[in-house]
């Protein structure tokens, strides 16, 4: 059975992880720029199991540990911050809040 | 308890008294700021009482008795004690100073009765006392000076003291600001003289000075820059030529200030600083001719101003500059008894003439124009007869106190041993100066019609705790002078035998004993053949200086008593000479256009508006407007878009990651 090399892994990382900054910078849904985000942590945490496998350490699996718990953190904290802002609005357009400045 | 041991306590009274008052008073009641002024005030005069009773027992080796109290200053070998001392000299000058203080006090409770600030009032003057106190028993030359610039401040507080009047801040900054260019000179002489002498200690400098004489050439003109640099000094304080201006304005400070302050003691301390430092005066004999030429210049110049002022206390004012150059013309031709002797006599009779003159402008409600006088000595006699007593002594009739010392002053300037004729000319034409712009204030006020509104002013004689005081000083007129009667005779001169000691110590070989010789009593009529007692006494009665007097006297009679139309007539005849006396020889104007003007020009447009405006807050306004510049750019990045803030989180990431790959690349 052929391994799959591990660059293949890191495009596909690459590739999730450019599609969630994406998603960050132009969408105006929180929502969805929530969702981008998800991407971007998930591809990094592709990119450190394939580093862990080829490498075979734990340390990548160990890391990959850790940003789960603080995904998973930040989408409650997040998360309350939209219910939060969309009753206060009725709105999930983040173009709108933009008070918190000079 | 030896009050020699203690001699602080002197001093210490006023200060209290002034600190008890200043800092507590404001809301007492005037019966007991009365009491702590007055009291602390007189106990002092009463310990000076006490300290000559001890004083006249101490042996003769013992004085001066000096007391150091504690090291004031140290560096290097540059060292002053706080330390007081007691001889004949300062004995005079505390009685004079504690004894007309104490009057003044007790008039001013007459005085200012009814003003505002009563509790400010009498705490600068008990603080006046304490300086005053501080300048004349200082053992060296820098406490001396503490209580020079001490008296200096006073003065200004009490000048200004109607602070809500204009023309008293601006009176009250001149003579702030114009002694303080005699006291710059005098700074630099106390350090040239500490220099010269290696101590400020009075009595150091003065052993030093008399161990110079064996080489006398090389220090003679250090000797004589510093006698010079003290003198300016004496000049600012006292009022002299060129210096003289702030005086006259002072007379807006209320009218007890102006006797003691500006008449009877703190004017007369450049006198009291000749005289201190006469050792040193003695060995410069320009400097000698510069005190006396000054001296006498000023007695006759401001007597000539003094001819026409309307302004009762602004004639009082030119009197005292003029008596005080009589008192530096006595120094300046060697006779320091002499011109202390004047000092002594002036602060009894101009003191009383002041306080009287208070008195008329209460009686008058405020009026101080002699023009609106006039016809007063039967509303208020008391004050006529005193007022008399003072213009008779200062005038020089004789038996009276300035007759002593007037003669004896001017006698050292004709007769001397450093006579000089055209100084002794100029005093004698003050004499008669004098007599006449004193007899012309006595009938402008007190006789002729009355020139004022009866039912606008009602006369009245003032408070008794006000004519007291004018009584007392009435009878020390009259016979403060005493001291001295018997020199007439060919006798001993009481004072002047008494101050000996202090000029005589450290007297320069020569002068010492032509101070010997007059001792003797042939100063009277030296020159010639001694006769009976009774001739002498003629001849001192009947001296120039009395007829001068006594001519200066009819004339302010004929003038304004038996002809009122002829100082009319020649105001009219001699417009010119009348109108330069009548502004004062336009001296104000012309110090004003020569210094204040240009000094004034370039506070405001160079230093003000240029260096201060244009430079300094140049700088510190633009490097403000420079930062809120850059603010204001920078604050447009923080826009509040959570899109851009991301999208610059990207963008510096990969930059970031773009920086990293070239450098791993640039080390492979």
């Amino acid at each position: 059975m052929s391994v799959v090399p591990i660059s293949y892994y890191l495009v596909l990382s690459a590739i999730l992880f450019g599609l969630g900054a994406v998603a960050v910078v132009f969408k105006r849904n929180i929502i969805t720029i929530f969702m981008g985000i998800e991407l971007m942590l998930n591809a990094v945490n592709l990119a450190f199991v394939a580093f862990a496998r080829a490498h075979g350490q734990l340390d990548g699996l160990v890391f990959v540990f850790f940003v789960i718990v603080v995904a998973a953190a930040e989408a409650a904290v997040g998360l309350a911050i939209v219910i939060m802002l969309t009753k206060n609005r009725q709105s999930l357009n983040v173009e709108r809040d933009s008070l918190l400045k000079f | 308890m030896p009050i020699l041991d203690h001699l602080w306590i002197i001093i210490a009274l006023p200060l209290v008294g002034s600190a008890i008052n200043g800092l507590l008073g404001k809301n007492w009641p005037k019966s007991v700021i009365n009491t702590i002024a007055i009291g602390s005030v007189s106990l002092s005069f009463l310990a000076v009482l006490e300290l000559i009773r001890e004083f006249a027992q101490l042996p003769a080796d013992q004085i001066p008795w000096v007391k150091d109290y504690f090291t004031w200053i140290t560096a290097g070998s540059f060292r002053v004690d706080f330390s007081l001392q007691i001889d004949q000299l300062t004995i005079v000058m505390l009685l004079v100073v504690t004894f007309v203080s104490s009057l003044v006090h007790i008039y001013s409770t007459g005085y200012m009765a009814h003003e505002g600030g009563y509790y400010r009032f009498f705490a600068y003057l008990n603080l006046f006392v304490f300086f005053m106190l501080t300048l004349v028993m200082g053992a060296n030359l820098l406490v001396m000076f503490v209580g020079w610039e001490g008296v200096g401040l006073c003065s200004y507080l009490l000048i200004g003291f109607w602070f809500l009047k204009q023309s008293a801040i601006a009176a009250g900054k001149k003579a702030f600001i114009t002694t303080r260019l005699g006291d710059l000179a005098f700074t630099v002489g106390i350090l040239l003289a500490f220099w010269t002498f290696g101590s400020l200690n009075f009595g150091d400098m003065f052993k030093s000075v008399s161990q110079m004489q064996a080489d006398t050439m090389a220090h003679a003109g250090t000797i004589t820059t510093i006698a010079i640099l003290l003198f300016i000094g004496a000049i600012g304080k006292s009022a002299q030529l060129p210096l003289y201006v702030w005086l006259p304005d002072a007379m807006e400070g209320p009218t007890p200030v102006s006797a003691l302050i500006h008449a009877a003691t703190m004017v007369t301390a450049g006198v009291y600083m000749v005289a201190r430092m006469n050792p040193v005066f003695s060995r410069a004999p320009i400097a000698m001719l510069v005190v006396a030429i000054v001296g006498a210049l000023t007695a006759f110049y401001a007597a000539t101003i003094g001819l026409l002022q309307t302004d009762i206390k602004k004639v009082l004012a030119y009197s005292t500059v003029s008596q005080l150059g009589y008192m530096f013309l006595g120094c300046g031709v060697g006779a320091y008894a002499a011109g202390v002797f004047h000092l002594m006599t002036h602060a009894f009779f101009k003191g009383l003439l002041f306080l009287a003159a208070g008195s008329v402008i209460h009686a008058m409600g405020g009026e101080q124009d002699m023009r609106n006088m006039g016809g007063l000595r039967k509303q208020i006699p008391i004050t006529y007869w005193t007022m008399l007593i003072a213009t008779l002594a200062i005038a020089g009739i004789p038996g009276f106190a300035g007759f002593f010392s007037k003669d004896e002053i001017l006698d050292a300037a004709g007769s001397g041993p450093h006579k000089n004729l055209v100084l002794w000319l100029l005093g004698l034409i003050g004499a008669g100066l004098t007599s006449f712009y004193m007899f012309r204030l006595i009938f402008l006020t007190f006789f002729g019609e009355e020139r004022f509104d009866h039912h606008k002013v009602h006369v009245h004689e003032s408070p008794s705790n006000m004519t007291v005081p004018l009584m007392v000083l009435a009878f020390l007129s009259i016979f403060g002078g005493w001291v001295a009667a018997p020199h007439l005779v060919g006798g001993t001169d009481h004072f002047e035998a008494f101050l000996h000691p202090v000029f005589a110590a450290y007297a320069p070989e020569n002068a010492g004993v032509e101070q010997n010789a007059s001792l003797a009593g042939s100063a009277g009529a030296s020159g010639e053949v001694a006769s009976s007692p009774a001739l002498e006494l003629l001849h001192a009665i009947l001296g120039p200086p009395v007829i001068v007097a006594v001519i200066g006297l009819a004339l302010a009679w004929w003038f304004y008593i038996r002809k009122p139309e002829v100082p009319e007539k020649l105001e009219r005849s001699m417009p010119g000479v009348y109108n330069l006396i009548y502004n004062k020889y336009w001296v104000d104007e012309i110090y004003n256009a020569l210094f204040v003007a240009p000094l004034l020009f370039i506070s405001r447009y160079v230093l003000w508006h240029l260096v201060d405006e244009g430079i300094i807050d140049g700088i510190v306004n633009g490097s403000a407007s420079t930062a809120r510049g850059m603010g204001g750019k920078l604050r447009e990045l923080q826009s509040g878009n959570a899109r851009s803030y991301a999208t610059w989180v990207v963008l510096g990431a990969v930059g970031f990651a773009v920086l990293l790959l070239a450098l791993v690349g640039a080390s492979r």
